[in-house]
């Protein structure tokens, strides 16, 4: 008896949905590319946010949401990796290198009504180095003094010559706050960005609402809601049903099949920055050797793995670079696939038959390539173990911080990370001063030497085989056929929604 | 009675306490820094040890422990490690979106498991009651995360009739409401319906064993009228034993189901706070969890002795 009434109720919301989408897709034929009055967008996400607060919370899911949408840079990166002017329309770098001078836009206005002004650069940079509580603040130690010359003329002196402090000015710690809008930063973060927040429903989604008081283009939805799915089967679900408009970022690739079958969707495939590297603990006595190191690479059929973990999506790189970045060479060449020549490193250096630990995150990649690592390896004569930790607590404490592994699996998805992943007080415990002493060079040099320099480091991490990189991740979205201006790459740590648009 | 109800309130109470120990131990003893995954990979050790202590977790752990205990007892949950946002009012809002769930669920579990398990007893010889006794084991052994993720296949995806998940609450929008609670409390219900049903069969059977019955059958009553008028009171008893166990397996179910449905309840809470190591946020989440299910056996306990006058009784 219960079952029936109930029934036609759902029966008579879902009609009633029905008719209201009829309408809303009437509307958006007409409007055609200009701002849509009142056109929305459902983006489906996986980490959501745990606060907005990226100066005292890491974490990746914060500056995805807000960056570039709430909050602008001086500068950020555009699509090829290019860095490219935001609230500074032009910038000048003084001979020596150590003095970068920016003009700013004279038009920006943050949501809270004030204006943006060099001021608001300067107290933005200062707060890096005092208030900002993440590790990521390190990048803003190298600046000795921010100083406003007027309301659009910003100087910024080094302490040393440093290709890479721009480039982290284009990450969230280059973010511009108001200096009368930083007292509720986890609840109400202010900017002078396309969008505001409109709402955060904790465990459920955040929506974004067009920002008035934008000084640019201003972007075509007037709101957009970010909604967040811890399981990716259910995120696939939304889509085929309409909950959302599009996956952002899609978990497993084996289920894209459903999408690439179904005209009404169209799938996205791109590069990320994110190396999914199989680490090694330098320090253990197995792994001084040189021969073990390139003797693991050395074992592993990369084309293999990919298909058999990964669907075959992704691109094998060989090193620590994607191939946005400007010294990218594809370096898979300086450790190919070859059983035979991995067992006679092996045993030239005595380790055949050694038994190796595979401490593995619960993230359905690393599961999955590090059954394919163990039984690769075992064929070349080593004896492989896996166990589990639970990402993120237990991984970060064992394997992160207390370096107690022989190998582990995980994605760096920090954009150029080759210096901070190889160094002796990272988990990798590698202690290089050859490498140290050209990336050292390449920050300091102007951008020929950079590049070159950055060349011979990837280089030199790939010959040394100080890891292995199994595969770059795939950059794989899909979304609904008529959704425009969705980034081919994602390579910056934001979603940009400003592009998006409904054809 | 009274003395019953004295009794009963000291055994709750120190389960209450005994619970909160543990649930405080339990966590104290999970591998995991709250401060490190908070600051993030890159953290320096001095940054970690300056937010440890801002948490408060450098203190010892029997005054970490006491000031746990006397803040849930002001009412005061704490703030969270990550959030940084009060806990009380977030599991407020969370406990809501759990109990449409559960309640849901149970309407459900209990709309199949009455009529079913009554007819099941009633014509436990017969082909339809057989054909019931089986249909409710296949009941009893689908999990319900399977349960919802075969009813999103066929009813969202396949049909197109309901969504396949969400949550909107009933103040917003009172329709979207019915139609994405449907399925979670579907999936929740049908399989405790289908545990409920074989408890429900075997008290009926029970009872149409009993001496009343024959004498009201031979009074001249039909089996079902007498079974409704004699029978199903007195059957009462045990069913209500295992609700109100089963009102404990629900919340837990209603985790996984949360989950499958992408419903901001209590479990998914729950869930992110585990893996943030929010770690005050989990243990205030599984003392609201064990505090009700307490509070439910309390109530379960006293209900007996209302169905059932021969208890009240013997207790005095």
């Amino acid at each position: 008896m219960k079952s029936y009434p109930t029934r036609a109720v759902a029966l008579l919301a879902t009609a009633g949905l029905l008719v209201v989408t009829a309408c809303s897709a009437g509307s958006s034929t007409s409007s055609g590319s200009s701002p849509g009055a009142d056109q929305s967008l459902s983006i489906g996400l996986v980490a959501e946010p745990a606060s907005l607060d990226f100066t005292t919370t890491d974490g990746a899911a914060i500056p995805q949401a807000l960056l570039g949408n709430v909050y602008n840079g001086l500068v950020k990166q555009d699509e090829t990796g290019k860095i490219v002017p935001d609230l500074a329309k032009s910038w000048t770098v003084s001979p020596d290198r150590k003095t970068y001078t920016f003009t700013l836009v004279d038009n920006a206005k943050f949501t809270n009504g004030a204006a943006f002004t060099a001021a608001d650069a300067v107290f933005s940079i200062n707060q890096v180095k005092t208030k900002w509580t993440t590790s990521l603040k390190a990048a803003m130690d190298v600046v000795q003094n921010a100083k406003a010359d007027s309301p659009t003329k910003l100087t910024v002196t080094l302490a040393k010559p440093s290709n890479d402090w721009l480039f982290r000015m284009t990450t969230r710690i280059g973010a511009m706050f108001s200096q009368t809008g930083v007292d509720k930063l986890a609840t109400d973060p202010v900017g002078t960005g396309p969008y505001k927040l409109g709402s955060w429903k904790r465990g459920d989604s955040i929506v974004l609402q067009r920002s008035d008081t934008y000084w640019g283009t201003k972007p075509f939805f007037n709101q957009v809601t970010l909604k967040y799915f811890k399981d990716p089967t259910a995120l696939n679900n939304a889509l085929l049903t309409g909950t959302i408009n599009v996956v952002g970022t899609v978990q497993a690739p084996e289920a894209l099949s459903q999408f690439t079958s179904n005209d009404k969707y169209q799938v996205i495939e791109g590069t990320t920055n994110g190396e999914v590297l199989l680490s090694f603990n330098n320090s253990r006595p197995v792994f001084k050797d040189v021969r073990v190191r390139q003797a693991i690479r050395q074992a592993i059929d990369h084309k293999a793995l990919l298909d058999t973990c990964f669907a075959g999506r992704g691109k094998l790189i060989g090193s620590m670079v994607p191939p946005t970045d400007p010294w990218y060479e594809d370096l898979t060449s300086v450790a190919p696939y070859d059983l035979a020549k991995a067992k006679s490193l092996l045993q030239a250096a005595g380790a055949t038959g050694a038994s190796l630990r595979l401490r593995l995150p619960t993230l359905p990649y690393a599961t999955s390539c590090g059954q394919v690592v163990k039984s690769q390896l075992e064929q070349a004569g080593l004896k492989v173990t896996i166990d589990q930790l639970e990402f993120p607590a237990a991984w970060l404490t064992t394997v992160f911080k207390n370096a107690d592994y022989d190998m582990s699996i995980i994605a760096h998805v920090e954009p150029r990370d080759l210096g901070a992943v190889f160094n002796a007080k990272y988990y990798t415990r590698y202690d290089d001063p050859t490498l140290q002493a050209l990336l050292a060079s390449a920050d300091a040099g102007d951008e020929a030497t950079q590049v070159a320099d950055m060349k011979k480091a990837a280089r030199r991490v790939s010959e040394q085989a100080a890891g292995d990189w199994l595969f770059l991740l795939p950059n794989l979205m899909v979304a609904e056929k008529n959704i425009t201006g969705l980034p081919q790459n994602a390579i910056t740590e934001s979603f940009d929604l400003s592009h998006l648009a409904r054809s | 009675m009274i003395i019953r109800l004295i009794e009963r309130t000291a055994v709750l109470l120190v389960s209450l306490v005994v619970s909160s120990v543990l649930v405080f131990a339990f966590m104290a003893v999970l591998p995991g820094d709250p401060a490190r995954v908070a600051l993030g990979v890159n953290a320096s050790e001095e940054a970690v040890a300056q937010l440890r202590e801002q948490f408060g977790l450098d203190r010892p752990l029997p005054t970490q422990y006491l000031d746990w205990l006397g803040g849930l007892l002001r009412g005061d949950f704490g703030i969270s490690y990550v959030s940084k946002a009060a806990i009380g009012p977030q599991i407020i809002d969370r406990f809501q979106v759990t109990l449409w769930l559960v309640v849901a669920g149970m309407i459900i579990a209990l709309v199949i498991a009455v009529p079913a398990g009554t007819v099941m007893a009633a014509r436990h010889r017969h082909v339809s009651g057989l054909a019931l006794s089986a249909l409710s084991q296949v009941g009893v052994a689908v999990p319900a995360f399977l349960a919802g993720i075969l009813l999103i296949t066929l009813f969202a995806v396949k049909l197109g009739w309901l969504p396949a998940n969400g949550w909107t609450p009933p103040a917003e929008d009172p329709g979207m409401f019915l139609q994405q609670l449907i399925l979670p409390a579907l999936a929740l219900g049908l399989v405790q319906g289908a545990v409920l049903t074989r408890y429900v069969r075997s008290a009926v059977l029970e009872v149409l064993r009993e001496d009343y019955l024959r004498t009201a059958r031979a009074k001249g009553l039909r089996p079902f009228p007498a079974l409704w008028r004699h029978g199903l009171r007195n059957a009462a008893v045990p069913v209500v034993t295992v609700l109100g166990l089963q009102l404990a397996t629900l919340l837990i179910g209603a985790v996984v189901v949360e989950r499958v449905f992408v419903i901001p309840g209590l479990g998914s809470l729950l869930l992110d706070a585990v893996s943030n190591r929010d770690l005050l946020l989990v243990q205030d989440v599984v003392m609201v969890l064990v505090v009700a299910v307490l509070v439910v056996n309390f109530f379960v306990d006293l209900l007996y002795v209302a169905l059932d006058p021969r208890l009240r009784v013997s207790s005095r």
